[in-house]
């Protein structure tokens, strides 16, 4: 039963000596053991490696010298952030034997406060990606119903969560790969403000948009896990040295001092069900003191097209190291250097890939980059502003995470534009550079999850935590019957 | 706009990526559907809006020019698909030799 627990709870059992590490850590391993063939939430388990970092854990604590709290607590790590010594697969075949030879900035940091690895989770190869269909491994389940998607890109960290087969996660959101996912699966999931976690060793897919973040089966889990790998690192050119100051126990909020904000234009094409609910914890945030603005977020119709045409001109340069020369997946059909690179792109990387690469590509070309590059970054600024403005007025925004609940397995995988279309609630916040978190609000008629989006001001983490913190108490908890 | 055959196979040469046939219909089909969406944008009036390439303002990183641990030639070795003494083998670069 040990993996019903939070961190709190995790941490007093560690801390009075009732638990060790090495039980919590069976404990999920044998829910892994029992579900995950059906889940598919994860690529690599090292099951060896889980027991040593365990007993290593265990033998600190003994001495009076374990790292925090939490020291002992396994987490998983979506397969793009790189793991010393151990597969980093970023779910492509181009990196299927990938074993990288240093540590992310975030493994580092969760290392230093005793956190061990659970393991390694599925997601849309290189976080391309709405439903985990593009993994090189196969695509994740949904917990609640395993005919539906997880989500993407993270999907195999949000599946992992929601089913308990581990107690909170890590993974990366370009244009809602984390909030998008925790929506679909009933879980907590924070993107943080643009620069606040080093991504330092996370493979890059959309650099001007790529933001680490953490999935937890509460607020107090994610905020707690986000403080951990928050924080400065100079090997990271876009970190910012700002204070960290949502630990879950200064997460207090009183409603009477928030204003919230609610533009109509996320309310838009949104399933009923959905709406109803959201509305209706709108309405009772305002009998409880909330005060709650109409906004105007006029560009949203501009999002998706000014976000897939950065993303995959960002992606199709970040993707040119993928040349088979110095490590990953080499050709054997190739005899001139021209050839091995050609070939060993084309054989490597799955077809969602290399369609963003070829619209990347063409995008930035010659005669082609002021029309589309340029006029999105343009578009870009609109959007910016336009956030500004808003927090002028409020202190937050609530939206719907997603327009509807969890797709079927094999919808979207033909119909891309129909997939890009679908990111329209979640990206505008990875053009802004703002934080955003989607938490369950409740189920559909289907009894597939919904989730609540609050997003802030950069920086504004603390006050995102504290409301969604007073939103989850209104809201009936759900779980997967697994 | 619409992405013919030829315009496929320009931009697939620039990007390294040796399509099959029948992705190369399959994608000038996607891609000028994408294109065709994204070109939206062409409703903004940004005349007067500069371009953020980025959200943060960046600062140059300075560091002293020091020597530092590196990635070891061992782990190079682990890493690269065809290594031999101390090199990383590829196919020969200077052709018609
Ligand atoms: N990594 C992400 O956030 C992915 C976002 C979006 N679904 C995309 O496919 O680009």
């Amino acid at each position: 039963m040990l993996y019903k627990y939070n961190f709190e709870e995790l941490a007093l059992l560690l801390e009075r000596g009732e638990v060790r590490s090495v039980d919590i850590a069976d404990s999920f391993l044998k829910r892994i053991q029992n579900y995950d063939k059906k889940i598919n939430s994860f690529i690599t388990v090292d099951e060896e490696k889980l027991y040593l970092q365990a007993e290593e854990s265990d033998a600190r604590r003994k001495k009076g010298g374990e790292l925090s709290r939490y020291d002992g607590i396994p987490i998983a790590v979506k397969d793009n952030i790189c793991t010393k010594g151990i597969k980093t697969t970023c779910a492509s075949k181009i990196l299927e034997n990938f074993i990288p030879p240093y540590n992310a900035a975030v493994y580092e940091k969760l290392k230093g406060s005793g956190f061990i690895l659970l393991g390694k989770t599925n997601m849309d190869e290189f976080a391309m990606g709405s439903t985990t269909e593009a993994s090189f491994f196969g695509p994740s389940k949904n917990p609640y119903n395993t005919e539906k998607v997880p989500g993407g890109s993270s999907g195999g960290s949000a599946a992992a969560v929601s089913a308990n087969l581990a107690p909170a996660a890590i993974g990366s959101d370009t244009g809602g790969s984390i909030r998008q996912p925790a929506a679909f699966c009933g879980v907590t999931g924070i993107k943080p403000t643009y620069g606040r976690v080093s991504r330092y060793g996370l493979v890059a897919f959309a650099s001007s948009l790529d933001q680490i973040g953490t999935f937890g089966n509460c607020v107090d889990d994610a905020a707690l896990l986000l403080s951990v790998i928050s924080g400065y690192d100079k090997r990271d050119s876009t970190s910012i040295d700002v204070e960290v100051d949502f630990h879950p126990e200064k997460l207090r909020d009183d409603l009477n001092e928030i204003v919230i904000g609610v533009p109509d234009e996320y309310f838009k094409g949104v399933s009923e069900d959905i709406r109803n609910n959201i509305e209706g914890k709108l309405k009772e945030l305002e009998v409880n003191g909330a005060k709650i603005e109409k906004i105007s977020l006029k560009y949203i119709d501009y999002a998706v097209p000014v976000y897939y045409l950065i993303a995959t001109a960002e992606a199709s340069s970040n993707l040119a190291r993928y040349d088979g020369i110095r490590y990953g997946y080499r050709s054997d059909a190739a005899s001139t250097l021209d050839e091995l690179y050609s070939k060993t792109r084309s054989e490597g990387f799955g077809k969602e890939v290399k369609r963003r690469i070829m619209l990347g590509t063409f995008s930035l070309s010659s005669g082609y980059y002021d029309a589309y590059y340029l006029k999105a970054l343009k578009g870009r600024t609109l959007i910016i502003e336009d956030f500004k403005k808003a927090f002028s007025k409020v202190d937050v925004i609530i939206t719907p995470t997603t327009t509807t609940t969890a797709y079927n397995l094999g919808e979207m995988i033909n119909d891309p534009l129909q997939m890009y279309m679908s990111d329209i609630l979640t990206i505008s916040a990875n053009l802004a550079g703002i934080p955003g978190i989607s938490i369950p609000a409740g189920l559909d008629r289907e009894g597939l999850p919904i989730g609540l989006q609050i997003m802030g001001s950069h920086f504004r983490e603390k006050k995102i935590f504290g409301l969604a913190a007073i939103i989850e108490k209104i809201c009936e908890p759900i779980h997967p019957e697994i | 706009m619409g992405i013919d055959r030829d315009t496929i196979l320009k931009v697939s040469k620039l990007a390294r990526l040796e399509l099959k046939d029948e992705e190369i219909a399959e994608f000038s089909g996607q891609l000028s559907d994408i294109l065709s969406y994204v070109e939206k944008i062409n409703e903004l009036d940004t005349d007067t809006v500069k371009p953020s390439d980025h959200i943060v303002d960046l600062k140059n990183v300075f560091r002293d020019d020091e020597t530092g641990p590196s990635i070891k030639p061992e782990e190079i070795e682990k890493m690269a698909p065809q290594f031999e003494g101390g090199h990383i083998i590829v196919p020969k670069i200077i052709e018609g030799s």
